[in-house]
């Protein structure tokens, strides 16, 4: 169908980076977080406008320049890309109301800073969902993985500066080493970098080589966290947790992952991948990933760090379900964008509430909490259900579809290794939950009085978990656009 | 041999232009006194100039200047009579050239050494690696 | 009055520089106005030129109406329009920068100071324009003897680093010559024109063999091509901070384009790429500039030259690319002549500012300066990211084409080496960021430390800050206007038996 040329893709992705010099030169905290929610609402209004429009099954179209023959720096919102900015968007407002409470909760410093980056990382973000070629999906990346170092790092201390570096070492070193040479192969094979349903690379090349630009992509892209590659997500924890909720669960990885969907489906094509038989090598990559990490998951102690490795193994669950190659798997990978989203920022709004709260950061000292944080455990209990993918949670029905994907695909091993890792994630969920609520009297570390984290943190988290139990009852439009993405 | 030696004596402006060539860049890179280093330089350059006017040189050619008698106009020039002007002019902008580069030179040497006090350069290097 | 452009552009600013030598004498305060004047005139030329280039193609200019193979001839064609808007756009932001640092180290010297860069910059402006190979080196020397002239002019070292460079330059240019005078001894002809129509039955010459070799070696030299560079990182580190930006983005990307010019208008593709066969060895010469640079500059505990060797890294870059001998490499080569241009202006730039604030540029003067100079060192970023090569910064995409020509040529070890130099200068900028960022670790900004606006700015004047930012963002611009860039002029500069 005729695609809808409008600027709005373009003012999406720019209304946040417009109020960067606002946040900068207002004194008053009060006016700048102010700014940052009209930002964030303009941001979400305007994406929504456009859904109308993707769920006709048009595009929409915004080309600002042509940069290489061939190339244009242009955005494009299609189903995936909709489905993913929706996402980030929607939880961007969440996380601005659960970033005050958390912020000013510590007080914390350089909180103008904080709150600028925020705002450039998610137009990167936008950006990125947006993409209508490589190069601007590129573009993106990068500006994302800048964006987000001085909030890794905000902590400014010799911590933060190791996990700084070894977030740019992984992240910028792959995306130059890897994905730059990568991109100019694509190039060079094919003449155009341009996003196409079937694909873009020519199917006259050489499988081997072919084959070695899949995983070049695949393993380029570190903020998907594909295993051996992964080691900079849990080092990033450092940063405060709302940035951890937000970028390290949603925004970055997701773009990480949502770079390989969009390298698998259009760049690759998925006629091409079933005709190298590159689907499956790709899935049995991220099988691998997923079985490691659960079981990594389950020797932390750190929340925060246990929540990073379930992130990993949940981003492989999406690279999975495309890599089935299925249509079924397809739109349970794309699915599973949403419904993880909201299910693992939940569980992270609950690890900042409960150090905002009790400044506990192990597992091992959050015995009894639940009588002390009620609804915040309640709230992680929901996230659980929806990450582990068992009902009334939303993270159920992508699992589903996952699991029909495999059935579809006829990969027996695959289907097992989804099963024995929702148990894995079941094995390192449960027991946080259990311990907190039913614990002898005499275990638990809290008093039986209720304490929460202030109101600003305890909103959000709750808005989210209600959010993923409306997801498993209404998933539209998430379901519709994923049907619309997956061919 | 006799080919060698027809070689040497045949081409023997290319041979004194590259000896001088070489004892500049000899003085440039080996000498110790800064000073000695910019004569080895201006060397460096005469040797280039003599190689281009050596260039100009006909055999039994005069000075390029065109008589003018009362029947000049009458009388064809013929090339072959006078040697190449051109190259000489060229190295007259290439000696004010020279001339520059030398002036800068010492003048740059003059200030090296209210600096160091000396201008041997294993001195220098010596007072700038104890300061 | 436009036909003239292409000699006013050199003598705009060769007249002014005698007023301005006069000024400093009778009136100090009027070289500054002289200065911006001159080279702002020919910055107008010079865009008018471009423009008219685009427009209407190659301009060619006689010099008191000689024609050509006697008289010389200024030649304007889509490759040296660019050059030359660079060269004076370069020249005329840096100017406005030079004088707050001017005012500061050397009030007194203000008439010759001005006076040099005007010169300077028309040396190279006529280098660029002009299409005699004689009149290239005259004015070649007009550049590098005033380059001596403002390096020596900065403290400490400057001087013996200056003479150095002296020693160098003069081998090198005299070398130039002699690769004129050999080919003046087959053709007889000095027209860059002339000598390509004359020469292709000569190929087969050894003349024309070591007219090329020589030639190519002093070109290096002059350029600062690894192994030939031993002068350059002195030289431009202990130059005084406008002298440094100035010299240190113009002289070796015009000495790039002479190199392009010498091979693509004089000698011919055909023969130094088909007839010598010398592309493979120069590339491998490349890839070792390019390794040595960005491995050197890892050693350095200071930001000035540390960047120094950046620049012996991307003359690497410029070079292989050119010689890599198809059309996206050469692509790359010239639009990295002008990304790169623009880069190390902006670098060596918030460099000035930093020595202005801080009195050097050494690694103990960076801790926490992203809190007392943000400004500066957020074009500092800038500038890092396009040297690293990150869109939409202009360093992303000559370093985009460069890659495609390796690829094209199959040549991946200079692939490989454009991605090692852009990972160590991850490296290189981010050891400097995290030293701006976190330290001194601890106290200052820990979260005990309170809100914003506790901590005293003090950056450099808005006379410095203004034209760093202007740069800043020209990288973003330039980047974004690739298109325009290669569509619309380098495209046209490509020799057609390119592919």
């Amino acid at each position: 169908m005729e695609p809808l040329y409008s600027i709005r893709p373009l003012i999406a992705v720019l209304v946040s980076l417009g109020v960067v010099p606002i946040l900068i030169s207002s004194r008053n905290a009060n006016v700048r977080e102010a700014w940052t929610f009209v930002a964030a609402g303009l941001k979400f209004l305007i994406v929504l406008s456009m859904l109308p429009t993707v769920l006709e099954g048009r595009t929409v179209v915004c080309t600002l320049a042509e940069v290489l023959p061939g190339v244009a720096f242009r955005l494009r919102v299609d189903a995936l890309g909709m489905l993913f900015a929706l996402v980030a968007s929607s939880l961007w407002i969440i996380t601005s109301a659960y970033s005050i409470g958390y912020m000013r909760g510590l007080k914390e410093h350089s909180q103008t800073r904080y709150f600028c980056f925020f705002a450039v990382a998610l137009s990167a973000t936008i950006g990125a969902a947006f993409s209508a070629n490589l190069f601007t999906l590129y573009l993106f990346y990068e500006m994302l993985s800048f964006a987000t170092y001085p909030l890794v790092t905000h902590h400014q201390d010799a911590e933060a500066r190791r996990s700084g570096r070894k977030y740019l070492l992984y992240i910028v070193g792959a995306s130059i080493g890897l994905v730059l040479p990568a991109m100019v192969l694509s190039y060079h094979l094919s003449g155009t970098l341009e996003f196409s349903g079937q694909g873009f690379l020519p199917r006259s090349g050489s499988p081997f080589l072919l084959g070695i630009l899949l995983f070049i992509f695949l393993f380029g892209f570190t903020k998907a966290a594909i295993m051996p590659l992964h080691a900079w997500l849990p080092a990033a924890m450092v940063a405060p947790t709302p940035v951890s909720a937000l970028l390290h669960a949603v925004a970055v990885v997701k773009v990480g992952v949502f770079c390989i969907l969009r390298v698998l489906t259009e760049v690759f094509g998925l006629d091409l991948l079933a005709s190298l038989h590159l689907g499956t090598a790709v899935a049995y990559v991220a099988a691998f990933t997923i079985i490691v990490a659960s079981l990594i998951a389950l020797t932390q102690n750190e929340l925060k760090r246990l929540l990073a490795f379930s992130t990993i193994g949940q981003l492989s669950y999406i690279v999975l379900g495309v890599a089935l190659l299925s249509p079924k798997g397809l739109t349970g990978g794309m699915v599973h964008i949403a419904m993880h989203a909201f299910g693992k920022i939940t569980l992270f709004f609950c690890a900042g509430a409960i150090f905002v709260a009790t400044g506990k950061k192990h597992i091992s000292g959050m015995v009894g909490i639940g009588k002390q944080m009620p609804v915040t455990m309640a709230a992680f209990f929901v996230g659980a259900l929806s990450v582990i993918g068992l009902p009334p949670a939303g993270g159920f029905l992508s699992k589903w579809y996952l699991v029909l994907g495999t059935l579809q695909a006829h990969q027996w091993p695959l289907l097992v290794i989804l099963l024995v890792s929702s148990l894995l994630n079941a094995a390192y969920f449960f027991p946080i939950v259990y311990r907190a609520f039913f614990c002898q009297e005499a275990q638990s570390l809290f008093q039986n009085t209720t304490r929460e984290a202030p109101l600003w943190c305890l909103v959000p988290l709750v808005i989210t978990a209600v959010c993923s139990i409306v997801l498993f009852f209404s998933p539209f439009p998430f379901l519709r656009l994923a049907e619309l993405a997956a061919p | 041999m006799e080919e060698f030696l027809r070689l040497i004596i045949g081409k023997y402006n290319y041979w004194i232009y590259i000896t001088l060539m070489m004892i500049g860049l000899y003085a440039m890179i080996a000498k110790n006194n800064l000073v000695k280093k910019i004569v080895g330089m201006n060397i460096f350059q005469t040797a280039i100039i003599l190689f281009y006017i050596s260039t100009g040189v006909k055999k039994g050619a005069t000075i390029p200047i065109i008589e003018h008698s009362h029947d000049a106009a009458h009388q064809a020039v013929r090339a072959a009579d006078y040697i190449n002007p051109l190259p000489h002019v060229l190295m007259l902008t290439a000696i004010v050239v020279s001339v520059a580069t030398l002036g800068v030179a010492l003048a740059v040497a003059i200030k090296v050494y209210h600096r160091y006090l000396t201008l041997e350069e294993d001195e220098i290097l010596k007072q700038i690696r104890e300061p | 009055m436009s036909e003239h452009y292409p000699a006013l552009l050199v003598i705009l600013p060769l007249l002014a520089s005698f007023f301005i030598s006069a000024a400093g004498w009778l009136r100090p305060a009027c070289c500054f106005p002289l200065a911006v004047a001159a080279l702002g005139a020919s910055l107008l030329v010079s865009l008018g030129l471009l423009s008219i280039v685009i427009g209407g193609g190659p301009v060619s200019y006689r010099l008191g109406g000689w024609a050509p193979p006697w008289g010389i001839c200024y030649q304007v064609d889509h490759l040296n329009a660019l050059v030359l808007a660079v060269v004076s756009v370069v020249g005329f932001i840096n100017l406005t920068a030079a004088r707050t640092h001017v005012k500061k180290d050397f009030p007194e010297r203000a008439g010759p100071f001005y006076t040099l860069y005007v010169l300077f910059v028309t040396g190279l402006l006529g280098m660029v324009v002009t299409g005699d190979a004689f009149n290239l080196y005259v004015l070649l020397e007009i550049a590098a003897i005033t380059g001596y002239a403002l390096i020596a002019m900065g403290k400490g070292r400057a001087p013996l680093s200056s003479l150095n460079y002296i020693f160098m330059g003069t081998i090198g240019a005299c070398f130039y010559l002699l690769g004129v005078g050999y080919l003046y001894i087959v053709t007889g002809s000095l027209n860059m024109e002339d000598i390509a129509r004359l020469l292709p039955p000569l190929h087969g010459s050894k003349v024309v063999t070591v007219a090329f070799v020589i030639m190519m070696v002093g070109i290096w030299l002059k350029m600062g091509f690894f192994p030939l560079h031993a002068w350059l990182p002195n030289a431009y580190t202990y130059a005084p901070s406008p002298v440094s930006s100035l010299v240190a983005p113009l002289m070796t990307k015009v000495m790039v384009y002479v190199m392009i010019r010498m091979v693509v208008t004089v000698f011919t593709v055909d023969y130094a790429f088909g007839v010598l066969g010398l592309n493979e060895a120069v590339v491998w010469l490349a890839v070792i500039a390019i390794v040595a640079g960005s491995v050197l500059a890892l050693a350095e505990k200071d930001v000035k030259r540390m960047l120094t060797f950046i620049v012996v890294a991307e003359v690497g870059y410029m070079v292989g690319g050119f010689w890599l001998g198809n059309r996206p490499g050469f692509t790359g080569a010239v639009l990295h002549i002008v990304n790169d241009a623009l880069m190390t202006l902006c670098l060596f730039l918030a460099v000035g500012n930093i020595v202005y604030a801080k009195g050097n540029s050494r690694w103990e003067s960076l801790p926490g300066l992203f809190r007392t100079m943000p400004w500066t060192m957020g074009a500092l970023v800038v500038g890092a990211l396009s040297i690293i090569g990150v869109p939409p910064t202009c360093g992303f995409f000559s370093k985009w084409y460069l890659l495609l020509g390796a690829i094209q040529g199959g040549h991946y070890g200079f692939l490989a080496a454009l991605l090692f130099s852009s990972l160590v200068s991850v490296v290189l900028f981010f050891r400097i960021f995290e030293m701006g960022y976190f330290e001194p670790l601890g106290a200052p900004h820990g979260p005990t430390h309170g809100q914003d606006g506790t901590t005293t700015v003090r950056e450099a004047p808005l006379g410095m800050l203004a034209p760093l930012w202007i740069t800043a963002l020209g990288l973003i611009l330039v980047g974004l206007y690739t298109g325009q860039i290669v569509g619309r002029v380098i495209r046209h500069a490509v020799p057609a038996m390119m592919f």
